[in-house]
């Protein structure tokens, strides 16, 4: 008996093993290129001749087209308060779906889950017309908070996975602060959302993520405006054939640069996503 | 049951809860005369504040449609009638161009409008029922509800409207407008051809729709096979994502495994890189001279020169593809589901296990119901943003490759990939309409059917 489930646990780690590899070695290896000596695009090698920090210095310099650093504050910025904004839009949606009742739930229930359905772009051009219509294209300043705007307005929609969260937390515990006199508003502030770690974490990671990964609106919105560029389209610009050659390892030392506050931010949430759940939701 | 109930309902009625009809029907002459003048019934029975914001939307509805709104309905059915003018003026010697009607902006102020409208509806019946309201509460001698108490319903029963209020006009602005601007655009001639400001396009009714479907047109031959690759794609990238995913939480959240904590970081690494990152090396890392392609030359599995076409023939870029897309959901889904699998109550497994269920049975009937019920909807959502999924196919393949027997597709397109390449490429919005309208049609029998029939939708109290 103790013998098999030795063998089993060594199989189980050797597997884990494999599979980390698997997941961690295109990540190395876009490291390795960041730090590759020779310019240029593609090599008939995988190991760079020589290793350099020069990548990294000159894409923090800046320059007047690509200029890295002005990028990441401006991705930065708009990550940040379009990740507030839809993350108190999901917690107020999910939390009045899963647990008060009233006429409209199932119809909202419903067309939510009618509109998840038409592809997100589908609506761009006619989201564009409406920014300018209300003068948001004005300026860079404004094109970014329109960019907040977009990327924030429509997150009442994607509330399935805070709600399902919401639906497992036990009733009596709200019905225990109703007893002891607490408003319903009372309640989601200081009972349900404390209640709620892993969730508010799940739903920050998630909307933090939107503003780097999209790269279709903040084209359209942006345009030619480099300067108010995200890192996205940035990044997107120096793999076109202009820039490829010249910009191929600055490239991948602009990826380790913009993944590092992302896997930090990573790491200190899923600490809560772990501990939070477990401790907190029980009956 | 049912019958009897709503009889009971009927005669007890709050009067919050008062339909429009009733309000019309048993409401007095000030009452009746609310769903007119707005708020005229708050006005009179000294609710101030409320009878004022209904009278001022209203002013402002009738200010604005007086002077736009009439004006934009008109241009709705019509969709403009002056076309850009050219004429040459001589004394420059230039063609002087003289502005003609915006066939777009039409449509779109004029659904605006039409949006506008229905919220004057809205609030007009809002303004009676609350008339309605109050009178019933005078009649009965029930004390009138003043502004501060509508200020703390806000917090208790009407809690919903205050948490729903903002996300519901984001949505309605960002989100339904445009979509229905869009689904407008399906039934008209707005293609590469009709180009506002230049040209004018029309209604045209379901001829684009009929362009989609005729039997042997290059529209047809090209929507039918994108069409199947796309079902193909989701139901692979959706299933491979979370079967792996859910086994490899449970691999790491056995009680066998040791450092739980590094394994969970080795792969969340990988969903900690922004995954347009992700994607943009991938497509350099199996590039005919990326790394991948090196290592096996130099392994000697292909020859020296050779390559192995990674995205240029169509059924390995499918392959490649979807194997990627493992790589990038799957740590995904490991995250959201070792969530889940730690929050299922303790008590249910101890109670198993003092009972002697072995851990297969404890799986089968307490893990894996548990899951699939706070899973499921996560799952349709999942298949249905797989369907849309964008950034993975136009950042990893863009497509390609390319054919001359598809219209502007190619061989990995999916529909939304096609869509953005109609629209964005080849201005033919009208058809890039269209192919919105299949998606959702396709998506909304799929989803709807299942959705109805899950677990979490029906019995929505079942773990609570």
């Amino acid at each position: 008996m103790k013998t098999k489930r030795f063998i089993v646990n060594c199989a189980c780690h050797v597997l884990l093993a494999i599979l980390s590899i698997i997941w961690v070695l295109p990540i190395f290896y876009v490291i390795l290129t960041s730090f590759r000596e020779e310019g240029g695009s593609y090599k008939s090698y995988i190991w760079p001749r020589g290793f350099t920090l020069k990548n990294y210095t000159d894409l923090m310099s800046g320059g007047s087209d690509i200029n890295f650093p002005r990028w990441f504050l401006n991705t930065l910025v708009i990550a940040i308060f379009s990740t507030v904004i839809s993350a108190f839009f999901v917690l107020c949606v999910s939390y009045v779906m899963s647990r008060l009742r009233f006429k409209m739930r199932k119809t909202y229930l419903n067309i939510a889950l009618i509109l998840g359905m038409f592809p997100g772009f589908m609506s761009m051009i006619a989201v564009y017309y409406i920014l300018k219509g209300l003068g948001f294209l004005e300026t860079g300043l404004l094109k970014q908070i329109a960019l907040v705007i977009v990327y924030s307005a429509g997150s009442g929609l994607g509330f399935y996975m805070a709600k399902g969260f919401f639906d497992t937390i036990p009733k009596s515990i709200d019905e225990a602060a109703y007893i002891d006199g607490a408003t319903k508003w009372d309640t989601f502030i200081h009972v349900t959302i404390p209640m709620s770690k892993p969730i508010i974490t799940y739903t920050l990671i998630t909307s933090f993520m939107g503003p780097w990964v999209d790269y279709i609106f903040a084209k359209v919105i942006m345009g030619n405006d480099t300067k108010y560029y995200t890192i996205a389209i940035g990044l997107w610009t120096m793999l076109e054939k202009e820039y490829v050659e010249y910009y191929y390892t600055q490239f991948y030392a602009g990826c380790v640069l913009i993944s590092i506050p992302i896997s930090i931010l990573f790491l200190l949430t899923q600490k809560c996503y772990v501990e939070g759940v477990t401790g907190a939701v029980k009956g | 049951m049912g019958i009897f109930k709503k009889k009971q309902e009927a005669t007890y009625t709050k009067p919050s809860d008062a339909s429009v009809a009733q309000a019309f029907k048993h409401g007095d002459q000030t009452t009746k005369l609310s769903f007119f003048i707005f708020g005229l019934g708050n006005l009179m029975n000294k609710q101030i504040v409320r009878g004022v914001v209904f009278l001022l939307l209203e002013i402002g509805y009738l200010a604005y449609m007086i002077g736009f709104g009439i004006h934009s309905i008109g241009d709705l059915i019509t969709l403009g009638t002056v076309e850009q003018g050219q004429t040459y003026n001589e004394a420059l010697g230039i063609y002087e161009y003289s502005l003609g009607d915006n066939s777009m902006l039409c449509l779109l102020y004029g659904v605006i409008t039409l949006f506008l409208t229905a919220a004057f509806i809205f609030v007009a019946c809002m303004s009676g029922k609350s008339a309605y309201a109050t009178q019933f509460r005078k009649e009965r001698k029930m004390p009138v509800p003043t502004f501060k108490d509508d200020l703390r319903s806000l917090k208790e029963e009407n809690l919903h409207s205050l948490l729903l209020a903002l996300p519901i006009i984001g949505i309605i602005v960002f989100t339904i407008v445009p979509l229905v601007f869009m689904i407008l655009i399906a039934f008209t001639s707005y293609d590469h051809e009709h180009q506002p400001p230049g040209n004018l396009f029309e209604w045209v009714g379901l001829q684009n729709f009929v362009a989609m479907f005729a039997n042997g047109s290059k529209l047809a031959s090209t929507f039918w096979p994108v069409l199947s690759w796309t079902l193909i794609w989701a139901v692979f990238a959706t299933f491979s994502c979370y079967i792996l995913g859910l086994m490899l939480a449970l691999l790491i959240n056995r009680k066998g495994t040791r450092i739980k904590g590094f394994w969970r970081f080795m792969f969340v690494l990988s969903v900690a890189v922004p995954q347009f990152v992700t994607l943009l090396s991938m497509r350099t890392i199996f590039n005919a001279n990326g790394p991948v392609n090196v290592l096996l030359r130099t392994l000697g599995a292909i020859g020296e020169t050779e390559s192995i076409p990674f995205f240029t023939n169509p059924l390995y870029a499918k392959i490649t593809i979807i194997c990627i897309n493992i790589w990038i959901g799957v740590p995904f889904t490991m995250l959201s589901t070792t969530g889940i699998l730690q929050n299922i109550p303790a008590e249910l497994y101890e109670a198993a296990r003092i009972d002697g269920a072995s851990a297969p049975t404890i799986f089968r009937k307490i893990t894996l119901p548990y899951m699939v019920f706070v899973m499921t909807p996560n799952l349709i959502t999942s298949f249905t943003g797989n369907i849309n999924n964008f950034n993975v196919i136009y950042l990893l393949s863009g497509g390609g490759p390319d054919t001359v027997d598809y219209y502007y597709a190619g061989k990995t397109d999916l529909l939304v990939t096609w869509l953005y390449r109609l629209t964005i490429t080849q201005k033919d919005y009208n058809l890039g309409a269209v192919i919105g309208i299949l998606v959702f049609i396709i998506l909304a029998a799929v989803s709807l059917l299942t959705y109805r029939h899950t677990g979490s939708y029906k019995d929505e109290g079942a773990f609570q």
